[in-house]
């Protein structure tokens, strides 16, 4: 049997969305951020939105995010992204917008902007990285981190007297009359996987009857940063994570 | 011709808008024209002073430290600002509530009861109208027509109905003016 | 059609963005320079123009949205006041680093720190050496009239467009509050998205099919990519310094000192020129426009003619850098400024004239 009689359409269980470039991403084997760009990617490409789409990338792990979405991408400084989809869809309101944060660019950094994008009701869709930790700088306690979850600078584990509470920002974004959509979402199981798509083809969908901001927390891994295999990563994520950051929608509007 | 002005008194008096007129009016007479006020929490209820030139040149300094003519409608304008005209300048200040009257002897020095005048007409409004006619009378840099026209440029259309009176009061500031001290 | 008004030099800034086709206006409001936010929502440009207006969460925020649009191909700015600016200085290194056009206004006060409110020049070192982090350099244009507050607005984005650079509009508070006569233009239409998407191939207007995407970044993790860029702006800042001097002589001609002043300063001197030539002092004024590009040369050529150059300036002494190194020592030069904002009087100013420079 030759290769040409195994290539064919329908023998295809599996293709590689062409809205991501042939770069090779730099992401760790086992995070989540390589699987929330595919979906993401994937749904921009069933829209036919394509060339229709500005993505803004953050700072953080996903800061080379432009390098591997193939739409038009900026680089917002830290935590300023939902700043930068604001103005895009402001000057440019027939385009599709989104924004791609992790939690201390989102939820710690730029908390004024990701709060002020949601209550003026911007018509973009916000994606939201939750893991805990900030990976790119080397696993430091980010607002997210569970109590007495150790990072680099909680060595002893997260402290709450001396350092704060972990942030449920989704739950607090949901309360502005700015949000329309608002859900937790994960990554790690094929299950998973195929519902967080659901939410992100709506958050884009949303985008076309102008209702507001469409928030997608998905709650990830990070494997480095956590200190474990990807496989014991992603259980102490359904042991941990999820208790306190539950999945499912928080807010949908009508 | 060039003619430097310092308007000086409460916040709410119109001091302001009666320096906004004059720049305008000199607009529309092809003048050149500034006009700079004091800003900042002076702004809020406070004392408010605005410099005004008109000018037949290119204006230099739209900031002045010295002036042809002050025109004071408060004891702390009259304070601050006595001693900034020029010899043989002018001073032009309601007594209204003035327990210090002006004391230089070498300017020109002119009285023009406007808030009485004003009250007693039930014109308190255009109280600053008739202070800017009174000036007028003595520095005739505007003239009528460009007065009127001054005032369509800067009152919003809503208030064009009020011209006349804006014009009534400015003729009768002329003939309340009164000398209290001149060369 | 040209048309006259009276107006604040804060309310020119916001008329000449409406009326030269700006697409975007971000920003936060701060004494003494909210009354370009208040003109803008007034006439509602979004409704005559297209434009887009509005007042963000804080500064940051203001200038981000500025980097976006600028990305965008679009013609945006913000304005501010001294303590406003230092917040955006940030996103100014950013839309230097990754070469976007835009305007920014600084009506400057006094500081350091919350300061004071009123009029002062003590920006300048900020402006022109940079002021965020990283090598870069702002366009700097110092109108003195309110006519110039509208006409630089034009300018600057012709300036920004053909750079690729931040230019900035450094005023202060005292020409952003005076009054004068303004002559306004006609309305012109904004730029279209298929104007943008020709002119400008660099910017997110959409991917096309076959071609790749475009990236707005100023990250280069690889040390010898991100030297070429840096050369590359660099070669771009020499262009600008060979060709964008612009600068005004007054009174120069038999002049034997030379006020050296920009904005307000250069106003008070003008006076301070009447005041002294009064008196048979020949004094001449040069007005620099662009504070970078700095008008050196004709600053050395000017050296070689008088007895000496007072620079007059609202701050401690900044302006006076630039021109010791211009003039290179070739004639004396010293500085005169009044600090906190106070506007020195013309007649201080020729007072220091006379002490430092002709008597000193």
């Amino acid at each position: 049997m030759k290769k040409e009689d195994i290539i064919k359409p329908e023998n295809l269980v599996y293709r590689r969305t062409p809205v991501l470039t042939d770069n090779v991403m730099h992401y760790c084997p086992g995070c989540g951020h390589g699987t929330a760009h595919r979906i993401v990617a994937e749904v921009i490409e069933e829209m036919g939105i394509q060339e229709k789409t500005i993505g803004i990338a953050p700072v953080g792990c996903s800061v080379l995010a432009y390098n591997y979405f193939d739409v038009d991408m900026q680089e917002a400084a830290h935590g300023r992204a939902p700043a930068l989809a604001t103005a895009v869809k402001r000057l440019k309101p027939d385009f599709f917008v989104f924004s791609y944060q992790g939690d201390g660019d989102l939820a710690a950094i730029g908390t004024g902007e990701t709060i002020h994008a949601c209550n003026r009701g911007e018509n973009i869709t916000m994606i939201f990285i939750n893991n805990g930790i900030y990976g790119m700088t080397g696993g430091q306690m980010a607002p997210t981190t569970l109590e007495a979850m150790k990072t680099s600078t909680s060595p002893y584990g997260r402290e709450l007297s001396m350092m704060g509470n972990p942030l449920k920002i989704t739950e607090l974004l949901a309360q502005l009359p700015g949000t329309c959509y608002v859900t937790r979402q994960a990554v790690h199981t094929p299950a998973l996987v195929r519902r967080c798509k659901r939410a992100i083809r709506q958050a884009f969908e949303n985008q076309k009857e102008n209702k507001g901001v469409s928030f997608v927390e998905i709650v990830s891994n990070c494997n480095s940063g956590w200190k474990m295999t990807p496989v014991a990563a992603n259980k102490w994520l359904e042991e941990n994570m999820l208790p306190y950051y539950p999945l499912g929608d928080i807010k949908v509007s009508k | 011709m060039t003619e430097e002005i310092i308007i000086a008194g409460f916040g709410g008096q119109g001091v302001l808008s009666m320096g906004k007129i004059l720049a305008y009016s000199g607009i529309m007479q092809n003048k050149e024209v500034s006009w700079m006020p004091s800003y900042g929490p002076e702004m809020r209820g406070g004392t408010s002073n605005v410099t005004v030139i008109i000018s037949d040149e290119r204006i230099s300094s739209p900031i002045l430290a010295c002036f042809d003519t002050a025109i004071i409608l408060n004891q702390q304008s009259l304070d601050k600002f006595e001693e900034t005209v020029k010899p043989g300048g002018m001073l032009i200040y309601d007594p209204n509530g003035i327990t210090r009257h002006p004391e230089r002897k070498d300017i020109n020095i002119y009285q023009i009861a406007a808030t009485d005048k004003a009250t007693e007409m039930g014109m308190a409004r255009l109280f600053n109208m008739m202070v800017l006619g009174g000036f007028l009378k003595y520095k005739p840099i505007i003239q009528d027509e460009f007065m009127e026209k001054g005032l369509e440029e800067s009152l919003p259309e809503r208030h064009h109905h009020l011209i006349p009176d804006n014009l009534k009061a400015v003729k009768i500031g002329a003939e309340i003016i009164k000398p209290y001290h001149t060369l | 059609m040209k048309e006259l008004k009276l107006m604040k030099g804060n309310e020119a800034i916001a008329e000449a963005a409406i009326r030269c086709g700006v697409d975007g206006y971000f920003g936060y409001p701060i004494t003494p320079q909210s009354e370009i936010l208040e003109h803008l929502m007034l006439e509602e440009p979004y409704k005559k123009t297209g434009m887009v207006v509005l007042q963000a969460e804080s500064e940051i925020a203001s200038i981000n949205m500025v980097y976006a649009g600028a990305a965008c191909g679009k013609k945006v700015m913000t304005t501010s006041s001294s303590p406003g600016i230092s917040l955006m200085q940030e996103g100014l290194s950013y839309i230097a680093g990754a070469e976007l056009p835009c305007l920014v206004v600084n009506v400057v006060r006094g500081g350091p720190g919350l300061g004071t409110i009123q009029p002062s020049q003590s920006d300048y070192f900020q402006t022109t050496k940079g002021g965020g982090h990283g090598d870069y350099r702002l366009i700097t244009l110092a109108p003195a009239s309110v006519q110039e507050m509208y006409d630089f607005v034009e300018l600057g984005f012709d300036l920004a467009f053909k750079y690729r650079n931040p230019v900035m509009i450094l005023s202060d508070g005292a020409i952003g509050q005076v009054m004068e006569k303004l002559e306004v233009e006609d309305y012109k239409p904004r730029w279209t998205d298929e104007y943008i998407k020709k002119s400008f191939p660099w910017a997110t207007t959409g991917k096309n099919p076959g071609e790749d995407h475009a990236i707005i970044t100023s990250l280069e993790l690889d040390s010898s990519k991100q030297e070429q860029v840096n050369i590359r702006i660099q070669k771009k800042y020499k262009e600008c310094e060979a060709n964008e001097v612009r600068y005004e002589m007054i009174d120069c001609e038999d002049a034997e000192y030379i006020f050296v002043a920009y904005g307000t300063s250069a106003r008070i001197c003008q006076k301070a020129i009447q005041l002294g030539r009064e008196k048979g002092i020949k004094i001449g004024l040069l007005r620099p426009i662009s504070l970078w590009p700095f008008p050196n040369k004709i600053l050395e050529e000017m050296a070689g003619k008088v007895k000496g150059m007072l620079s007059v300036e609202m701050s401690a002494g900044q302006m006076v850098e630039d021109i010791l190194l211009a003039t290179k020592h070739k004639t004396k030069v010293d500085h005169f400024g009044r600090l906190g904002g106070i506007i020195p009087t013309p007649q201080e100013v020729l007072n220091a004239l006379e002490t430092k420079i002709i008597g000193g």
